[in-house]
């Protein structure tokens, strides 16, 4: 594949995004007009009559531009709600940069949002067509699906199934670990690895701590044309790439496939490096916000974008490189694991942590020097998936760390 | 009759209740699982009935636990059987009165007769400590016979020895000693006719059908075969009941030995057949016998909870969509047949079938890939903990189909402990789940030394 991308050509002047958790008290409404508010209000000067138009993000909690501008009470504008699976709030932060990049729109705001407490069911619910009632994923669940990974990386990579559960458990705690210093993360506590590997089994051999929880979200970040971002700011946030990969489902249908990678994230983050003139991911990114719906999905993501080489994620876990001190911090704000995941609000909570980590506002979790950002959403499951892939950076042209 | 007796086939569900849960002093009882009814049954024994032979052009389906109601519950043996579209597929419903129907149509015609029974009984009623589930298939066609039809007799008789209610899946009977004797009159005057009829003074093996529980423990004092004489071997089964006795009678019988079925069931039925030389080289691949051994125990409570009796807690996950009528018309080759698509030009096959090759791009040129009689073998594997399901968990495998193609498929049977990376597979067609009144008929994938399946 092939993309010219817009590296430079948009900067994000602002982000809101709300505290994640269940949020029983809160509506979508309120959810919307909290994280909206938080970004709005950090810009002097600017009001949401400003914004030229938006783009929505939401899987299921509810349909059209009209769930946002009754919300907001927005006159007029134009809204366009997206959907994309696990990738739906980063969908809509791709298309609403596109929108300022064509030159449409000076002001867009892209938002996300998913309440998904108010169901009274567990994980993620979806909303088929009819269908004839053969497909498995009407019936097999995201953890199943992903637990699918474990054996299969065992027996590709030799990786003693031992092992990779102690890898698993180390993804589990430190994000958990990550999640403790972050105060609008939905789970707080930091977990002992004793109650992530004793806890109940979901599927497979994935326990309650190898799955993200389920919460309810929303954020939004504020987009401008590069070069009238310090008309706003002083420190914006210039989008280097963005990349989007829809698979054909092929690994599915295909004997080729074995389930140790998927090949959608690996093209999106070719893309995304290419857009981005990224060569050594590794040293040129300060910190990376991976789709960590399940733990040894975290792994293999590892080693799709070249953080870790084929077979070695398991090793590098376990040493601590992608801990919050290690070479390059994984997940530094708690990642799904401690957020939950929400899914139209997620794609937009990494840039989030991007965003603060520019800043120098992440707190506790402030990486020293944060220049370059990676993140990451991956929608559907092993064998036919959607992958997005953002880069973001503190500054115009070449990329360093 | 102008058919002939060619092939036949049983099927015995896996699961076995323990004696000790229903008052049985030794031994278990046979019953189906939660994703098995009349129709999968019966599709199952086909498969093995039909297995060297040319597909049927008729297809007569008794049972008397149908699926559904005002919808024919053989069509979906036909589409799974992948039968021509010309091929006639109807019920005849009932009791095991309705088998001899079945029987007899076939024999007549050419074709499939099946029989296939889910007998529930009331907690701790006889039916449920006596009756079996399965289904049998008798394949009439124009020859070699492996046994000949020499006589055939009916009586009908009218008197109150068990009833069901259309509505109700438990029946009642009255004091069993009335029938008994109404049956006990009706089956000797049937044998003797028959025996008359052919002009035999005996024959080598009796098989006595009957619902009445004392007819069945004096069957050997009533008429004596030279050689045996049996009832079913997994207790009442329905409509199977004759049928299944035939098809244990099948599996032993020697050249040139005769088999007389007698089907005692609101009235008398006799079937006389003497074994042809064939016979040695037609028996189904697994006896009944062997079928009936072994088997996976289930518990009491899961039992009940299968049949609707008890309601356990369900995961906390939504209840599936009713499959759409539509998309599963437009899927039925897969849905139904388990037939996935063949690329034309490069080879790469489509479970379920597609329209452009996922391989090579290219649109519109397939040809079909029936796969069901196929083996696969089991690429990854998980047990899901979480999914909605009539009796969790949900086992799911990734399968390597024999000859090419993958698909994800539920684990019927499944024993979780003996799942393996690289395990072989069979397919077997199950009901994956109810809703809105609609069976989700589907194949699962089973465990390849009890499932059917043909090396490729």
């Amino acid at each position: 594949m092939s993309s010219r991308g817009i590296a430079d050509k948009v900067a994000v002047i602002s982000m809101g995004c709300t505290k994640f958790g269940e949020r029983w008290d809160s509506s979508t409404d309120d959810l919307l007009l909290e994280a909206v508010g938080e970004c709005i209000s950090a810009v002097s000067g600017l009001s949401l009559d400003d914004v030229d138009a938006y783009w929505l993000g939401t899987l299921g909690s509810g349909q059209s531009g009209l769930t946002l501008s009754r919300a907001l009470g927005t006159e007029d504008k134009p809204v366009t709600r997206v959907e994309n699976y696990c990738a739906t709030g980063s969908e809509s932060f791709r298309n609403a940069c596109y929108a300022v990049a064509s030159g449409a729109y000076d002001v867009v705001m892209a938002v996300g949002v998913e309440k998904l407490k108010d169901s009274g069911f567990s994980g993620l619910l979806r909303a088929d067509p009819p269908s004839d009632g053969t497909a498995p994923e009407l019936s097999l669940t995201a953890p199943a699906a992903f637990s699918l990974l474990d054996p299969a990386y065992c027996a590709k990579h030799g990786v003693d199934p031992a092992q990779m559960r102690e890898a698993m458990t180390h993804v589990a705690f430190k994000n958990h670990s990550n999640g403790s210093r972050n105060p609008k993360a939905q789970f707080r506590s930091p977990v002992s690895r004793e109650a992530i590997d004793g806890a109940p089994k979901v599927a497979g051999r994935l326990g309650v701590f190898d799955c993200s929880g389920v919460s309810d979200g929303a954020a939004c970040a504020l987009i401008v044309p590069a070069e009238r971002a310090t008309e706003y700011t002083d420190r914006p946030m210039y989008v280097k790439a963005l990349s989007l990969v829809a698979g054909s489902a092929r690994g599915s249908m295909d004997p080729g496939f074995d389930f140790t990678t998927f090949p959608e994230v690996v093209r999106s983050a070719r893309d995304a490096y290419q857009q981005a003139g990224i060569d050594d991911p590794n040293r040129q990114l300060s910190l990376a916000e991976v789709h960590d719906c399940f733990t040894p999905t975290e792994l293999i993501l590892m080693e799709d974008f070249g953080f870790s080489e084929r077979g070695r994620a398991v090793k590098d876990a376990l040493a601590g490189e992608f801990d919050a001190d290690g070479r390059l911090p994984i997940n530094v704000d708690g990642g799904l694991k401690s957020f939950g995941h929400p899914v139209g609000a997620s794609g937009l909570r990494m840039l989030y942590e991007a965003w603060l980590q520019f800043q120098g506002s992440a707190g506790e979790r402030q990486i020293r020097d944060a220049r370059t950002a990676l993140t990451h959403n991956l929608g559907g499951r092993p064998g036919g998936c959607v992958s997005f892939v953002s880069i973001v950076g503190t500054e115009l042209g070449v990329l360093r760390r | 009759m102008t058919a002939k007796l060619i092939g036949y086939g049983s099927y015995l569900p896996r699961y076995r209740l323990a004696g000790s849960d229903i008052g049985l002093r030794r031994g278990d009882r046979v019953v189906a699982s939660f994703d098995e009814d009349s129709t999968t049954m019966a599709v199952a024994a086909a498969r093995s009935a039909i297995e060297s032979h040319d597909l049927p052009d008729h297809v007569y389906f008794a049972t008397s636990s149908p699926a559904y109601g005002d919808k024919t519950n053989a069509t979906a043996v036909h589409a799974a059987l992948g039968l021509h579209p010309q091929a006639f597929a109807g019920d005849v419903g009932g009791t095991g009165r309705s088998t001899i129907a079945a029987l007899r149509l076939a024999a007549s015609s050419g074709g499939l007769a099946l029989s296939a029974d889910v007998r529930v009984g009331r907690p701790g009623s006889a039916d449920e400590k006596l009756g079996g589930d399965g289904a049998a298939a008798l394949l009439f066609s124009e020859g070699p016979a492996i046994a000949d039809v020499v006589a055939s007799v009916s009586s009908t008789s009218e008197f109150l020895d068990r009833w069901r209610a259309p509505d109700s899946v438990t029946g009642q009977q009255w004091e069993e000693r009335f029938g008994a004797e109404r049956y006990g009159d009706l089956i000797t005057a049937a044998a003797a006719a028959t025996l008359d009829q052919a002009g035999m003074p005996e024959v080598d093996h009796v098989v006595l059908a009957c619902p009445n529980s004392a007819i069945v423990k004096r069957a050997a004092s009533l008429i004596k075969g030279a050689v045996s004489t049996n009832t079913s071997p997994i207790g009442f089964s329905g409509t199977a009941d004759a049928a299944l006795g035939l098809c244990d009678a099948l599996d032993r019988v020697e050249p040139d030995q005769t088999i007389l079925v007698v089907s005692a069931v609101d009235g008398c039925d006799t079937v006389l057949l003497r074994a042809t030389d064939p016979v040695s080289n037609a028996r189904q691949r697994q006896s009944l016998r062997l079928q009936r051994d072994g088997g996976l125990p289930v518990s009491y409570l899961t039992y009940l909870a299968w049949r609707g009796l008890v309601e356990r807690e369900p995961p906390r996950r939504p209840e599936p969509d009713r499959p759409a009528g539509p998309p599963a018309a437009r899927a039925a080759d897969w849905k139904f047949a388990l037939t996935g698509s063949r690329c034309r030009e490069c080879g790469f096959v489509h479970l379920p079938p597609a329209r452009v090759c996922r391989e090579c791009g290219v649109a519109d040129s397939m040809s079909p890939v029936p796969v069901s009689r196929r083996g696969g073998t089991i690429v990854t594997y998980t047990v899901d903990r979480l999914a909605y399901s009539p009796s969790p968990p949900v086992v799911q495998a990734v399968i390597d189909v024999d000859g090419g193609g993958r698909c994800t498929l539920e684990i019927a049977d499944a024993e979780p402990d003996r799942l393996a990376v690289g395990a072989r597979v069979g397919f077997t067609f199950r009901r994956l789940f109810t809703a809105g009144g609609v069976h989700d008929y589907f194949w699962k994938a089973r465990l390849a030394d009890s499932a059917e399946t043909e090396e490729s």
